[in-house]
């Protein structure tokens, strides 16, 4: 697993034209744009992509779309953690020579619902067994039903778990991107409308519409290109589950796995972070990722959050776009960390005050997908 | 013709015994008769040892609550009219989880908890469809 460490960069990071709300594009366009204008950042074309990666729909499809016939196709999909997992087997697709440049993308019409898919659970599905029949809105129950035994295990509070909701508005209205930048405080979430019990609406990411990509070649080729080239040190992914009442500890997922993986990959140890980009679709994942990724122990990451500790100037920079919380989310958001994390350890943002993480070298990006089903871990580093 | 208008399980050839063993109200489950670990939900084989060697058996219907949460609002109009409810998880005696509602409680974190003991309450919202729910054990 060394030998693949530093092998292989991103070297351009895109979003679709808008974010947000976005209703007179369908799914695949935003593809589209996000994957020509991470191309473009990159000084490459689309003749250039021999590698093609996406979740939620068909590499195929997307293919056609974009009329690029890739000698590697990587269609892995298992939520929204599928795009930081992308990362990990593009590198080694790269970094063993089965193909010189990949492109990753994702698009999805969340919010104005354009070109996407009917969401359905067959009744003679597993799901639609043992789970639909009892109503759990999907995925907030799903998580609310994890949180709630994490809460009777180690005494965490929702003021702890209100604590990351708000640090990360912090970081929203320093992103003129953000889909949500009005301050809240812990009181307004709270106070915010109850949705499934521990959560509140400010406990639960945004419904959007996006699009991001991002392109990756190998180091050799990547220093002549146009931008600054960030290296893959190390990844790692897992699952364990599909639906949540078979999730086999709500207070432990696979995080654990990935992330152990990804940080004996890369030879660097928690102190050497300078920014984490942990998905939020709910308050809980978080602080469930933070444990389970070493950052803290077993049922204390109410603790380690409290004081907003991860808002901009805080000692743990974490979820500096705004996160999916506030920024945007359109079902599945592991692209868009990993964007951020290339931003920051560019210094893209160094003209524009505590928006940009000081002296940032190395990053850890986190996904989590399905109902804390799955997850992928990536460290990253300014080469 | 029933008046139920929620989405409903279709019971496969793999899981009808256990639809069937709620039908009659009398619930049964899986074991895996190589490790005598019981296992939910229903498969063709053991998930311990992917051995044929599996047995329905019957369980007691009683258990306690794992982990739960409140629904204050759920978009799909079969369930939107019954907010708030109780989703649980429900460990069974015999140490497997199953997802299931919490009847006969108020559906507050103040009177639902972790630990709960709570039996089985067959729900024959169908001709065909017998939904297992779970209530407080009472006192007795």
């Amino acid at each position: 697993m060394r030998a693949l460490s530093g092998k292989v960069a991103i070297v351009g990071v895109a979003e679709s034209d808008q974010i947000g709300r976005v209703p007179d594009k369908p799914a695949i366009m935003l593809h589209a744009e996000a994957a020509r204008s991470a191309l473009a950042e990159a000084g490459l074309t689309k003749d250039d992509v021999d590698g093609l990666f996406t979740a939620g729909i068909s590499t195929t499809e997307l293919g056609e779309y974009l009329g690029i016939q890739p000698t590697v196709t990587d269609n892995t999909s298992v939520g929204g953690s599928s795009f930081v997992i992308h990362v990990g087997h593009a590198a080694t697709a790269i970094a063993t020579g089965r193909c010189q440049v990949a492109l990753v993308t994702h698009g999805e019409s969340g919010r104005s619902r354009v070109g996407m898919p009917p969401r359905v659970t067959p009744p003679d599905s597993l799901r639609g067994q043992f789970e639909v029949p009892y109503g759990l809105p999907q995925p907030v129950g799903a998580y609310a039903l994890a949180c709630s035994r994490h809460m009777y295990e180690f005494g965490t509070t929702k003021e702890q778990l209100a604590e990351i909701a708000v640090a990360t508005r912090k970081w929203a209205m320093l992103n003129p991107k953000a889909y949500m930048r009005d301050p809240i405080t812990i009181q307004d979430v709270l106070n915010s409308r109850p949705i499934c019990w521990p959560f509140n609406l400010l406990d639960c990411c945004l419904v959007t519409d996006a699009g991001g990509a991002f392109v990756m070649t190998s180091l050799e080729r990547a220093r002549d290109l146009r931008r600054h080239p960030i290296v893959v040190l190390g990844f790692g992914e897992s699952h364990t589950h599909a639906m949540i009442s078979q999730m086999p500890s709500y207070t432990s997922f696979a995080a654990r796995q990935s992330g152990k993986v990804a940080f004996e990959m890369a030879g660097v140890t928690h102190d050497d972070i300078d920014l984490a980009m942990i998905y939020d679709s709910f308050t809980y994942t978080v602080l469930l990722s933070l444990e389970e990724l070493g950052f803290c122990g077993k049922g204390e990451g109410g603790a380690f959050v409290s004081g907003q500790r991860t808002a901009p100037g805080g000692d743990f920079p974490m979820n500096t776009n705004g996160g999916g919380l506030s920024y945007t989310h359109p079902g599945m958001y592991g692209v868009f960390a990993v964007i951020e994390a290339v931003r920051q350890l560019r210094h893209d943002y160094v003209d524009q005050g505590i928006r940009q993480v000081p002296d940032a070298s190395i990053a850890l990006v986190h996904g989590t997908g399905g109902v804390l089903s799955s997850a992928g871990t990536a460290i990253l580093a300014r080469y | 013709m029933s008046g139920y208008k929620k989405p409903l399980p279709k019971p496969d050839p793999v899981t009808a015994p256990y639809w069937e063993s709620l039908k009659a109200h009398a619930m049964k489950i899986q074991r895996c008769n190589d490790t005598g670990k019981f296992f939910f939900y229903p498969r063709g084989l053991s998930p311990f040892t992917l051995s044929d060697n599996i047995s329905w058996e019957p369980v007691s219907g009683r258990g306690v609550v794992h982990a739960f949460t409140i629904v204050y609002q759920n978009r799909d109009p079969a369930f939107a009219e019954d907010v708030p409810y109780v989703v649980a998880i429900v460990e069974l005696e015999e140490g497997v989880r199953l997802m299931s509602n919490l009847v006969d409680v108020e559906p507050d974190p103040e009177h639902v908890w972790i630990g709960m003991p709570v039996e089985i309450v067959y729900d024959d919202v169908t001709e065909e469809i017998t939904l297992p729910r779970f209530r407080p054990v009472r006192a007795t």
